[in-house]
């Protein structure tokens, strides 16, 4: 095996009395990579996390995280973490600065407090208390104390989920420059534009079991599974799926003897790829 | 299995940098400052008004607002304590703080200093204030020898001990934030009835005595009424006396006791969370 990984996981499972919540996960995550679970809520991929982050006690399965077995973890290893949980809700009696100052003092070697309001796009509210600010601006906070350790791996467990459409492009545009600064993440999301936005692969978690991990464009075979043909002729639309596109447009361009009206190749978007792999169709993702 | 890397600051540096933090939450969280600090002082000023001047009849010369407000004082331990803390920690497990905590470098034991450092600071503010209102308002003199302040300080010292190791083992009691003072107040309420903190002890019925006489609040309004009371105050005990020494066997008993329940009960997460 070539460097070590960020984490990797061989044959992760976790019971709550007779629900198998995780069911043999594999998983490896490499430095500077940054990785998004999918799935249905309950499909494991809040247990998962929890187990890699040490909160959790797992069953069965070897689980290294930046080298560490997270069931033994230190202090150390901690200092070299950063965890972004979903719905909390605390720190509303301090302000913005007053808790990132506190929080830099856990770490050996934290970053310094303006370099981060800076970074999470909250230094003209360095001074207002967290009750006073929105969701947006809570979970900019969350991520602020997430990464005041400047720690090696960051877990964002779904930390979009609540947003308009405006403040997730701008929390993306956070994430992009963490992961630009060399920052390996793990993220969990409802959102698959989110996925595909952010991630270099993406896992897609259901019943416990990690049933794909690929890169967005290619997960569940979407760049080579069959292709939507769309035109319109003698006034209806037609369509067609198709292995070849290619010589179905050929085809096509010979029998109308030119341009194809409304002609249209769709191939299947992640959200297709992902409501196959999962049960319950259209269920359980939300469109932001 | 240990990590290479840098050592983090040591528990003593964020233990006392938590205190700052768990004094500024406390002191800008109104219902909670109202609650833990305020409360006392309203009670001691309404309480004390309305049956101030009557004679405790029993021939000690001691006016029942003299009587109040020992046990107040007493009171003033554990509302600074167990209350603050069987209140507040559920609400912070409930919003997440603790789990967030726990998923940082901060050492467990530094959550601890800070809760003990605001309990003890809010306290000493709590008993500056208390007794400058008993001694302005209701005839209750400054502690006479260095015997009484001796006794203030060891009580002091056993009553939060015991009452804050109680209010971290009681948080785990609420299940929610929400609903921990309706279970926590109550609890409170009925140890300052029995206890001899509203009512003159000596004359509760026997049985109401001896319960109050399991738990730690009745000893240490007896303390209290030997440190503010003058002499012939002994005189309205049950047993004539203070009974100094056994105030401090009982109060000794219960540190270890709820030292037990703390480590036993107190709990990081929410029932059903990891």
């Amino acid at each position: 095996m070539s460097a070590e990984a960020a984490i990797e996981v061989v044959g992760l499972a976790k019971r709550y009395g007779d629900l198998n919540a995780v069911d043999g996960i594999d998983l490896r995550v490499e430095r500077g990579q940054c990785v998004a679970l999918l799935g249905p809520n309950g499909a494991g991929k809040t247990t998962t996390t929890e187990i890699l982050e040490g909160y959790r006690q797992r069953d069965a399965g070897d689980v290294h995280v930046l080298g560490v077995d997270p069931a033994r973890a230190d202090r150390v290893w901690r200092s070299r973490i950063g965890i972004v949980l979903q719905q909390v809700n605390d720190l509303s009696d301090l302000t913005v600065r007053e808790s990132l100052t506190h929080f830099a003092g856990y770490y050996p070697n934290p970053r310094s407090v303006d370099e981060v309001l800076d970074q999470v796009g909250l230094t003209a509210k360095a001074g207002a208390r967290g009750r006073t600010l929105s969701g947006g601006q809570r979970r900019r906070l969350d991520v602020g104390l997430g990464i005041i350790g400047r720690p090696d791996l960051l877990f964002l467990d779904e930390p979009t989920t609540g947003f308009d459409p405006e403040a997730r492009r701008e929390f993306w545009a956070l994430i992009e420059t963490l992961r630009s600064e060399g920052a390996t993440i793990l993220l969990t999301t409802h959102y698959l534009e989110e996925a595909e936005a952010l991630a270099d692969m993406v896992g897609v978690i259901n019943k416990g079991r990690l049933v794909a991990f690929d890169r967005p464009a290619e997960l569940g075979g979407r760049n080579t599974g069959r292709v939507r043909v769309s035109w319109t002729e003698n006034g209806q639309v037609h369509s067609q799926e198709t292995d070849t596109p290619t010589s179905l447009i050929v085809e096509l361009g010979d029998r109308f003897g030119g341009e194809v009206p409304n002609l249209a190749v769709v191939r299947p978007t992640l959200e297709d790829m992902y409501l196959g792999l999962v049960d319950e169709p259209g269920k359980e993702v939300r469109r932001p | 299995m240990s990590t290479s890397g840098p050592r983090p600051p040591g528990t003593l540096s964020i233990g006392v940098s938590r205190i700052g933090i768990e004094l500024k939450q406390l002191f800008r969280d109104r219902e909670a400052a109202v609650f833990t600090l305020a409360l006392p002082m309203l009670l001691m000023v309404v309480f004390g008004s309305v049956f101030g001047n009557q004679d405790l009849g029993d021939g000690s010369g001691i006016t029942f607002a003299q009587y109040f407000v020992a046990g107040m004082i007493a009171s003033g331990i554990v509302y600074t304590s167990f209350q603050n803390l069987a209140i507040g920690i559920p609400q912070e497990r409930d919003e997440g703080a603790l789990k967030r905590l726990e998923g940082t470098p901060m050492p467990k034991g530094a959550y601890f200093i800070g809760k003990v450092g605001q309990v003890c600071v809010v306290y000493v503010i709590q008993l500056f204030l208390l007794m400058l209102i008993g001694i302005a308002l209701f005839g209750v003199e400054v502690p006479s020898t260095p015997q009484k302040w001796a006794a203030l300080v060891w009580l002091s010292v056993l009553g939060l001990t015991t009452w804050t190791l109680l209010g971290l083992a009681f948080s785990s009691v609420p299940k929610s934030g929400k609903g921990a003072s309706a279970i926590v107040t109550p609890v409170i309420l009925v140890l300052q009835f029995t206890s001899g903190v509203f009512f003159l002890f000596s004359e509760l019925p026997r049985w109401m005595q001896q319960f109050a006489s399991l738990f730690p609040l009745k000893w240490l309004t007896q303390g209290m009424r030997y440190v503010f009371l003058p002499e012939g105050a002994a005189a309205a005990e049950v047993a004539g006396s203070f009974e100094m020494q056994r105030v401090a066997m009982v109060l000794l008993v219960w540190t270890v006791l709820s030292a037990f329940l703390a480590w036993g009960f107190f709990r990081w997460r929410r029932r059903g969370d990891g």
